[in-house]
C-alpha cells in the first residue's frame, strides 16, 4: 500500500480554485521534490495536506495508509503523521520553545494511545536534535521563533520534524531566505531523517536544494495538477530551460 | 428654570438607607465621618450609568436588592466543622507561598485562625477595636488617603464594621508576605463591608496580599487604605478568584511617598459582577511603580477595573499593563486614568490595556484617559481588543497541539506577560497557576 495517494483532488482558496484534480503518490521511504512556477499550488497542497482552514477541498481524496484525512483536524493529522515545515514558520511570543515541544510531543502520543516522555527523555531527544542542527540551549528557552532569524527558523522547523518523528514531511519552500551555509544545516537534518517507513514531498522552486536533498522522483505542477514526472534529472532540466514548456508561457 | 430631578429611590437605596439608620449607634467610631459618607450616598444614590466614572457598571440596574448586613454576633467559635472548612480553604490559591495569614470571617476579625506570631517592626490589629478605642492613627487616615466622592467607598466608609490595621515601623522589611483572607462562613446572604488600613513606614519592606472569597448571594465591599512611606517598597496583590459573592466593590486608596518602590497586581476571574477601584496618588519625588492585572470571565460575570493614578510631584514612573480575557457572555471594562498635575514635572507614565475575546458574545469595554497639566512629561497610552490569531492557532495544531490546548497555550502566553512583572517568584507562580485553573475550567 501506498503511503499516501492524492486523487483527483480539486480545492480552492478565498473562492478561487487553485488544485484541478491533482494526482500523487509518494511510497514509503521516498523522497519526492515538487516544483513548478509560481502559481501553480505547490503552497497550496502543502496547506491542503496540513488541514488549514480556509483551504477548502472540492473533490478527489487525499489518504494516508489507506485512511482519508479530508474529514480530520489539523492536530488530528499530525498525531497520524502529517508534518508540515513551513514557508513562513510564526513567531509565538510567550510560549517558550520547549513549552511547545513537549506540548505537542506528548500531545500527539496521548493522540496515539502512548504513554508521555519522562522529563529526562525529552530533554534528551531534544538536546540530541538541537545538536545536529547547530541550535543553541539558549535559542529554546526563547519563545517560540522570536527573534529568531530566518535561518534558525528554518532550523527550528526541522528540529520539529526530528522529535515528532512524521511518517509524512512535507516541506515547504524550506530553502527560502537561506545562505548556502544554513541550507547545508538544514538539508543535512533532512537527509538524517530519511528513512524506508517515512515519505517526504519537498516542495521547492528551485533545483539548488535538491543537489543536497536527492530526491528520488520529481513532479512537476502547473495550474493545480501534476503535469510531469522524471527522475532527479528533471530538476536539472528544469533548472536549464525554466517552466515555459509547462505552463505554456515564456517564463 | 433648573429643575433637578430625583430619581425615586431603588429598593436597594431604600434598605441601605434602613440598614444605616439601624446600624448607625452601634457600629464603631467615626460618627461624623460616617454621617457625612451616608448623605453623599443619599445625596447621589448607587452609583448609575449617568455618572461617567460609572458608565459601564451601573449598581444601580444591577444591585435589586441589598443584602442585609452580616450579624455581629455571628462569630465563628472554630467547633463547626464546615465554617471552620471552608475558612481553611479560603484564599488557596495563593498555594504553597509561606505567608503570614489575618483571617476575616464574613467580615469579622478571626484571632483564632490567624498567624499572630509577633515579628520586629510589625503592629497588627483590628479596625473594629481600632476605631472603638478611637485610636490615632487609624482617625487620622481612614477615610483620608485618597480624597474621592465615590459613592461606593463612601458607602463602604458609612458601613465599614471591620478589616486589618497593620503598621510597619520605619526601616522594618518584613519576612513573609501578609495575607488578608477575606472569609464566608456559609451563613445566609449578607452585605459585607471591610475596611482596612496599611501604612508602611519609611524604608520599610513589605508584601501584602488580599484575597476574597464568598458565596454566591453575598454583597461584598471592601475597602483599603495604604500609605506607603518615603524610600518604603511595597507589593500589593488582590486576588478575586475564589466565589468573592454576587456583587463585589473592592477599593484601593493609596498614598506613595517619595522614592518609593510600588507594585499592585489584580487577579480578577471569580464572582458575578466585580468592579475593582485602584485610586493612587504619587505624594512625593521620584518613585517607581508598576501597576497590573489580569481579568479572566466567562459566563456572565461582569468585572471593572476602574484605575485613577494621580501624579502629583515630580520625576515619578509609573507602568500600567491590565490584560483581560473573555469568554462567553462576560463582560470586562477597563477604565484607567492618569492625571499628572503641574507640579508633576519629568512624570514617565505609559498605560497600556489589552483584551483577548475567545466569545463572539463577549464584551469589552477599554477607557484609557490621559490628564496633563505639567510640560516636560512623558505619557503614553494604547488599549488593543481582539481576538486569537488564527494563523498561530493554526501552527500550533499542525503539530499536533488540539485546539483547546492550543488556545489555553496562547491565552496563558497573553496574560503570562503582565503575571511576569509581579516581583515575588512564590506570588507569580501562584497567579500563573490560578490563570491555569481558569484554562482548565474552560475545557
Amino acid at each position: 500500500m501506498s503511503l499516501l495517494e492524492i486523487s483527483n483532488l480539486h480545492a480552492r482558496v478565498e473562492g478561487k480554485q487553485i488544485l484541478n484534480g491533482l494526482n500523487l503518490t509518494i511510497e514509503p521511504g521516498q523522497v519526492a521534490a515538487i516544483m513548478g512556477p509560481n502559481g501553480s499550488g505547490k503552497s497550496t497542497l502543502a496547506y491542503v495536506l496540513a488541514g488549514r482552514p480556509g483551504y477548502e477541498v472540492t473533490e478527489g481524496d487525499i489518504r494516508l495508509d489507506g485512511e482519508s484525512l479530508l474529514d480530520l483536524q489539523p492536530d488530528e493529522r499530525a498525531a497520524r503523521g502529517v508534518f508540515l515545515a513551513f514557508q513562513y514558520p510564526m513567531e509565538i511570543p510567550g510560549v517558550a520553545t520547549m513549552t511547545f515541544l513537549r506540548t505537542a510531543l506528548n500531545a500527539q502520543r496521548k493522540a496515539r494511545g502512548e504513554p508521555e516522555l519522562t522529563t529526562p527523555e525529552f530533554l534528551k531527544r531534544v538536546r540530541e536534535a538541537a545538536d545536529h542542527l547547530e541550535i543553541k540551549q539558549e535559542m529554546l528557552r526563547r519563545g517560540v521563533n522570536v527573534g529568531f532569524s530566518g535561518g534558525e527558523k528554518k532550523r527550528n522547523e526541522i528540529l520539529q520534524m526530528a522529535l515528532l518523528q512524521p511518517k509524512l514531511a512535507v516541506l515547504d519552500e524550506t530553502d527560502s531566505g537561506l545562505d548556502i551555509d544554513a541550507l547545508k544545516i538544514v538539508a543535512d537534518g533532512v537527509n538524517r531523517l530519511r528513512s524506508p517507513e517515512r515519505g517526504m514531498i519537498v516542495i521547492t522552486h528551485y533545483q539548488r536544494l535538491l543537489d543536497y536533498i536527492v530526491p528520488d522522483v520529481v513532479h512537476v505542477l502547473s495550474k493545480g495538477r501534476v503535469v510531469k514526472s522524471g527522475d532527479k534529472n528533471l530538476a536539472l532540466e528544469l533548472e536549464a530551460k525554466g517552466y515555459a514548456d509547462y505552463t505554456g508561457e515564456a517564463a | 428654570m433648573n429643575a433637578e430631578v430625583r430619581q425615586m429611590k431603588t429598593a436597594a437605596e431604600t434598605e441601605l438607607a434602613e440598614a444605616f439608620a439601624a446600624a448607625k449607634t452601634h457600629l464603631p467610631g467615626l460618627r461624623e465621618l460616617r454621617e457625612s459618607a451616608f448623605d453623599l450616598f443619599d445625596t447621589k444614590g448607587l452609583p448609575n450609568r449617568r455618572v461617567e466614572d460609572w458608565k459601564y457598571t451601573d449598581l444601580r440596574a444591577l444591585m435589586r436588592d441589598a443584602k442585609p448586613l452580616v450579624e455581629p454576633v455571628a462569630r465563628l467559635n472554630g467547633t463547626s466543622a464546615a465554617p471552620a472548612a471552608r475558612v481553611a480553604e479560603a484564599g488557596g490559591l495563593i498555594g504553597d507561598v509561606d505567608c503570614r495569614r489575618l483571617v476575616f470571617v464574613d467580615g469579622l476579625f478571626a484571632p483564632a485562625f490567624s498567624d499572630l506570631t509577633p515579628e520586629a517592626g510589625l503592629y497588627i490589629g483590628s479596625l473594629a477595636a481600632a476605631l472603638a478605642d478611637g485610636d490615632a492613627l487609624v482617625t487620622r487616615h481612614v477615610g483620608q488617603v485618597f480624597k474621592t466622592d465615590d459613592v461606593a467607598v463612601a458607602l463602604n466608609t458609612a458601613l465599614m464594621r471591620d478589616g486589618a490595621v497593620i503598621r510597619v515601623e520605619p526601616g522594618a522589611a518584613l519576612k513573609r508576605p501578609i495575607h488578608l483572607v477575606f472569609a464566608h462562613s456559609g451563613a445566609r446572604p449578607a452585605s459585607i463591608f471591610t475596611r482596612s488600613l496599611v501604612t508602611v513606614g519609611a524604608g520599610a519592606r513589605a508584601m501584602i496580599v488580599e484575597s476574597h472569597d464568598g458565596a454566591a448571594e453575598d454583597q461584598l465591599s471592601a475597602g483599603l487604605d495604604m500609605i506607603v512611606g518615603d524610600g518604603a517598597h511595597v507589593d500589593h496583590v488582590k486576588l478575586a478568584a475564589g466565589a468573592p459573592g454576587a456583587l463585589h466593590v473592592s477599593s484601593l486608596m493609596a498614598s506613595i511617598g517619595a522614592k518609593a518602590r510600588f507594585n499592585h497586581f489584580s487577579f480578577i476571574a471569580g464572582g458575578q459582577v466585580l468592579r475593582n477601584q485602584l485610586f493612587l496618588s504619587f505624594d512625593g519625588e521620584d518613585t517607581v511603580a508598576n501597576i497590573g492585572g489580569v481579568s479572566m470571565l466567562k459566563g456572565r460575570q461582569h468585572a471593572d477595573t476602574t484605575l485613577v493614578i494621580a501624579h502629583r510631584k515630580r520625576g515619578c514612573q509609573s507602568r500600567e499593563l491590565f490584560k483581560s480575557v473573555l469568554d462567553g457572555e462576560s463582560r470586562g471594562i477597563f477604565q484607567g486614568r492618569i492625571a499628572v498635575e503641574a507640579e508633576a514635572q519629568k512624570t514617565d507614565a505609559r498605560m497600556a490595556a489589552h483584551a483577548l475575546l475567545l466569545s463572539d458574545m463577549a464584551e469589552v469595554d477599554l477607557k484609557p484617559e490621559l490628564e496633563i497639566f505639567a510640560d516636560d512629561v512623558q505619557c503614553g497610552h494604547g488599549a488593543t481588543a481582539g481576538a486569537l490569531d488564527d494563523d498561530l492557532l493554526f501552527y500550533l495544531k499542525a503539530r499536533g497541539i488540539p485546539a483547546k490546548e492550543a488556545e489555553a497555550l496562547m491565552v496563558k502566553a497573553f496574560v503570562g506577560e503582565a503575571i511576569e512583572t509581579v516581583e515575588h517568584a512564590g506570588l507569580r507562580e501562584s497567579l500563573l497557576n490560578a490563570a491555569d485553573l481558569w484554562l482548565a475550567q474552560r475545557r
